[in-house]
């Protein structure tokens, strides 16, 4: 039986995160389910709109505070994190499954001693306890999971968790301002790549393959996806061939993702560029070839050639934007 | 210096997923299994970094035979000297972390280097969590590293950038795909790791904290509607995402 939720926010340059939103509603959501008690902490150096949480239904936030702690620490936030939860008595923490959450989850498993799950995707309770389903072999099978520590963290895929619109409350937040951080693993830069969004992070992602011929014609991709406020993505061919950065790259040597809508142009669907992107919400497929797997799992698509395609579709959208 | 290279063996990535008649795993007849493709990037930088500081590199496994064959891939591109951590029972990553620490430990290694997530369970904290056990540093997902005395430079891959991330020995990292181009075995290379033997041992127990209830497919998708075949379906196409699905 749980007693206390945490779930742990995350801010970048001083500002909570989408994720934060959806750690916070998720875990209010399954407090009430278990009949628990739920709260958040945020660590960072001047964090804005800490409260707005209570929006999401968490009513108490720890702000750990320290100059130092604007960037990323894993020596610093695993110390303060654990000792919060020893403290306050929480069981079950949630962690956003982003670059943080996956490199700090593991350091506060070890320090609690707690059974964790990574990137999970669904949880339901059967028999009083917390079951977390999550993909495995990049999305080509799932399990359900439960975890037999005293401890469980978990952590929730991005983009995931819907976390609704905000009530308008108001949390509490109570600011606790951290005496010498252990900074024995620092940031001492971070390096931004300039305007761009992440393919892990965005609601809609436009993605190019061999179909899109050359490098030089990703200003197509490019574009569209400037004009939908949408990532760039880039199949393992392209990655490969050194057209597109590994960053980009979306699969099972890439990244999952779970967009609201992804766009697939010169795709043909390789089984492990469907595994990375199969959960996506909407699938657009536009491909020359209309046996590629891609049109499987496309919930609209284009059996036509990307370079007459792709220009339509900008120019339609421009139009829009017009209005 | 002692370097340690921890790999995993995998299913291949062009594996098409069955579940197993335990209905909790994946069904292994006719599946290929491989050196995790993260891990080659680990290898490759195990051995850059003897290069350049000296030392031997070990790599470490856990698992059963099977596993001797992505052992005899990294001692093929160089590594020194193998270890096989005998279990055949299927571990969580906190389970396995804590042979490996063991181990680790055994070995006196004081830069560990792990592929930064296996392309099985997909979980991406073997490394940190070994590290944790054995108070190390770690950095995760690394696509460029500095040793130099002391101290490590390593950037890291997060959303949207890099970060330079600074820390002292004894280190994990864990490799993230560009941090390298990982070399081919040598024919040499080959000949000299089928000599080598494989130390084998038991992996010391430990308890799994993740219990597996169930393993399935996901919900097949039905294949959508094809709009058209030129330029002419993209009004549609539009209007579709905005009428319909509601995504633009």
């Amino acid at each position: 039986m749980a007693n206390k939720i945490l779930a742990v926010l995350e801010q970048r340059d001083g500002k909570l995160k989408k994720i934060s939103f959806e750690v916070a509603r998720a875990a209010s959501d399954i407090a009430q389910k278990l009949n628990a008690g739920v709260e958040a902490v945020v660590i960072g150096n001047e964090v804005e709109g800490i409260e707005n949480v209570g929006g999401y239904g968490v009513e108490k936030v720890t702000h750990y505070k320290h100059a130092d702690l604007h960037n990323y620490s894993s020596s610093a936030y695993g110390d303060i994190i654990a000792e919060h939860v020893n403290n306050s008595g929480n069981d079950i923490i949630f962690f956003g499954n982003t670059a943080m959450g996956k490199d700090l989850a593991p350091k506060v498993a070890v320090k609690l001693n707690a059974g964790i799950a990574m990137d999970c995707t669904a949880f339901e309770i059967e028999d009083g306890e917390l079951i977390a389903t999550r993909p495995v072999y990049a999305g080509k099978a799932l399990i359900d999971v439960k975890l037999t520590s005293g401890k469980k963290i978990f952590t929730l895929r991005p983009n995931v968790f819907n976390p609704g619109e905000p009530s308008g409350a108001k949390a509490e937040v109570e600011v606790k301002e951290v005496a010498n951080p252990n900074l024995s693993v620092r940031v001492v830069e971070l390096k931004k790549s300039e305007g761009k969004l992440d393919v892990a992070e965005a609601s809609i992602i436009v993605s190019g393959g061999r179909g899109m011929k050359g490098p030089e014609n990703f200003h197509l991709v490019e574009e569209l996806a400037d004009l939908l406020g949408a990532a760039v993505g880039a199949s393992r061919a392209v990655v490969d061939a050194g057209w597109r950065p590994h960053s980009e790259q979306v699969g099972q040597t890439g990244k999952t993702v779970s967009p609201n809508l992804y766009i697939a142009l010169g795709i043909s669907g390789a089984i492990q560029h469907l595994a990375g992107m199969r959960s996506s919400k909407y699938i657009v497929a536009v491909n020359k070839d209309p046996d590629a797997p891609i049109f499987q799992v496309a919930d609209y698509g284009i059996t036509g050639d990307v370079f007459e395609v792709v220009p339509a579709m900008i120019e339609e959208i421009k139009k829009l934007k017009e209005g | 210096m002692k370097i340690a290279v921890c790999v995993s063996h995998v299913p291949d990535t062009a594996t098409k997923v069955k579940i197993g008649s335990d209905g909790k795993s994946i069904d292994p007849s006719g599946v290929t299994y491989v050196v995790n493709p993260y891990d080659e990037f680990a290898i490759e930088e195990a051995l850059k970094t003897k290069e350049q500081l000296g030392g031997e590199v070990v790599v470490i496994s856990l698992g059963t035979e099977a596993n001797k064959e992505s052992l005899r891939k990294a001692l093929a591109m160089g590594a020194d000297s193998a270890v096989l951590l005998k279990d055949d029972k299927q571990r969580d990553s906190f389970a396995v972390a804590k042979a490996l620490a063991e181990e680790i430990k055994n070995q006196g290694a004081e830069i560990v280097f792990f592929g930064k997530q296996s392309v099985d369970y997909d979980n991406s904290i073997t490394g940190q969590l070994t590290a944790e056990l054995l108070g190390y540093n770690y950095v995760s997902v690394v696509v460029d590293l500095k040793i130099d005395g002391n101290k490590v430079i390593a950037e890291r891959e997060i959303e949207g950038g890099r970060e330079v991330v600074e820390t002292t020995l004894p280190v994990v990292i864990t490799a993230q795909k560009g941090l390298n181009e990982p070399r081919y075995a040598s024919l040499k290379g080959i000949m000299a790791a089928k000599r080598k033997t494989i130390e084998e041992k038991e992996a010391a127990p430990a308890d799994n904290y993740v219990e597996i209830i169930r393993m399935k497919k996901p919900a097949p998708k039905q294949p959508g509607k094809i709009i058209g075949s030129d330029a002419s379906a993209v009004p549609e196409l539009i209007r579709l995402l905005r009428e319909e699905a509601k995504v633009i």
